[in-house]
């Protein structure tokens, strides 16, 4: 499935400084369903190349990291039970260096 | 667009409860409401406005600094007061200013930001730096004085050169992009530390208006969207008081805004003694004892005892033996200099 998972706010920095990922995630479970769960620990697994606690902490995103499925804050959509469809847009942006 | 909006309601995504066309993109902290983008906008922006003009925060021809860490709530500050300026005609000469208090790999990167909102929003940029003011950047601080008690040196000498900053561009109005966590913090803060008189002042919109240069705060009832530390001292004691703050408003989001409605209106009963506001007799500086507080860290710094200043003593200059220097001569600070307002 195509996603196109984006890092922002200093979290590049964990993936080469790469922005924007232009990906195809394979369906975790033989339904054919993807959701924001299996998207982190994918992300987590594939894209994120040194220091994953300052993206991750514990089965979700670190406190302080926003996350927009298609420019709609995730609490709104159900957080890691939010399910993805094709070619969806997910912004994670980092808020922690200070305000 | 209208193919964004089906995509996000096909999923179940809630519609804007102010427009009822779009798709909500946010939880409006204050009142918990699903709002698109451009509502969440227009209230946001509105209610700021308002905010100025009911405590007639400027008058037309001043000129105000914003003080830009290149952190989102003085980046918001930045890009909505020099619209608001343009749009309800406030005739406010805008700058923006920053205080370098070199730390590598973290201010270096949020000044760039700064830099950028300079260019994009048109605004002149004067940038201050520890090093400049004072001798000594953070860094070298943190060498000194190692990673426990350093935020109480960042956070005296910020405050100082942002008045030193302000003095330079000749600013009538310095503002901060302080918002309700910050001041419910403070207020927790004062109340746990015993500080009455800055428990008494801490709610204030304006502050200093009796000093140089008065401060407002525009987003004093401005919720955080969430909440963000410094992660080089994540357990500071300010850092309890934000965590608590953050619990009580998961339960009740208004809690923030009754604990900044219970500072305002504390009442310091007349018996109390409250300190003296002077000047600092080496710097000028306002200070309530002999020497201001950034004057007392930077001797410490200078003269090889930097724990000099920290904690529950104040003042105490002069009344100490004081020792020969340990530091070398070629990184002595200069001393705090006079303000020339």
């Amino acid at each position: 499935m195509p996603i196109t998972p984006t890092t922002n706010g200093g979290l590049e920095l964990l993936c080469d400084s790469k922005k924007i990922h232009n990906v195809n995630i394979e369906q975790q479970n033989g339904e054919g369903k993807l959701i924001m769960k299996d998207l982190l620990s994918w992300v987590r697994t594939n894209l994120i190349k040194e220091r994953p606690e300052m993206f991750m902490k514990g089965d979700t995103v670190r406190p302080g990291v926003l996350v927009l499925v298609n420019d709609c804050d995730w609490e709104l959509s159900g957080q890691l039970d939010t399910s993805l469809e094709e070619k969806d847009v997910v912004v994670f942006i980092s808020t922690l260096h200070g305000g | 667009m209208e193919g964004e909006g089906e995509r996000g309601r096909k999923r179940g995504g809630r519609v804007c409860c102010v427009c009822n066309k779009e798709r909500a993109s946010v939880k409006r902290p204050k009142t918990l409401q699903h709002m698109c983008r451009e509502c969440f906008f227009n209230a946001f922006e509105s209610e700021i406005h308002q905010v100025i003009i009911q405590n007639s925060l400027f008058i037309a021809g001043d000129r105000v600094a914003i003080g830009a860490s290149g952190g989102k709530d003085s980046t918001v500050l930045a890009y909505v007061l020099s619209k608001l300026n343009r749009l309800h005609n406030y005739g406010l000469n805008l700058f923006l200013l920053s205080v370098d208090e070199g730390i590598t790999g973290y201010r270096d990167d949020s000044l760039q930001t700064v830099h950028r909102n300079h260019l994009q929003y048109q605004l002149p940029l004067q940038v201050v730096s520890y090093k400049d003011l004072y001798g000594w950047t953070m860094d070298q601080i943190v060498d000194v004085i190692g990673f426990k008690n350093n935020c109480t040196f960042c956070g005296v000498f910020r405050r100082q050169a942002l008045d030193r900053g302000a003095a330079l561009l000749k600013v009538d109005k310095l503002v901060t992009g302080h918002n309700a966590d910050d001041i419910a913090e403070t207020v927790l803060l004062n109340l746990l530390r015993g500080d009455v008189a800055r428990l008494s002042r801490c709610t204030s919109i304006t502050t200093g208006e009796d000093g140089p240069i008065p401060r407002c705060k525009p987003f004093k009832y401005t919720l955080d969207y969430f909440s963000t530390e410094c992660i080089y001292s994540p357990n500071a004691y300010r850092g309890f008081a934000r965590e608590f703050i953050k619990d009580l408003e998961r339960i009740r989001p208004r809690a923030i805004l009754d604990i900044i409605k219970s500072g305002e209106n504390f009442r310091i009963s007349t018996t109390t003694k409250m300190p003296e506001q002077g000047t600092c007799q080496r710097c000028g500086y306002i200070s309530s004892q002999k020497w201001c507080k950034a004057c007392v860290l930077l001797d410490g710094l200078n003269r090889g005892l930097p724990k000099l200043g920290i904690g529950r003593s104040r003042g105490g200059v002069g009344s100490e033996n004081g020792k020969e220097s340990k530091v070398d001569k070629s990184i002595q600070g200069k001393q705090c200099g006079t303000l020339d307002f």
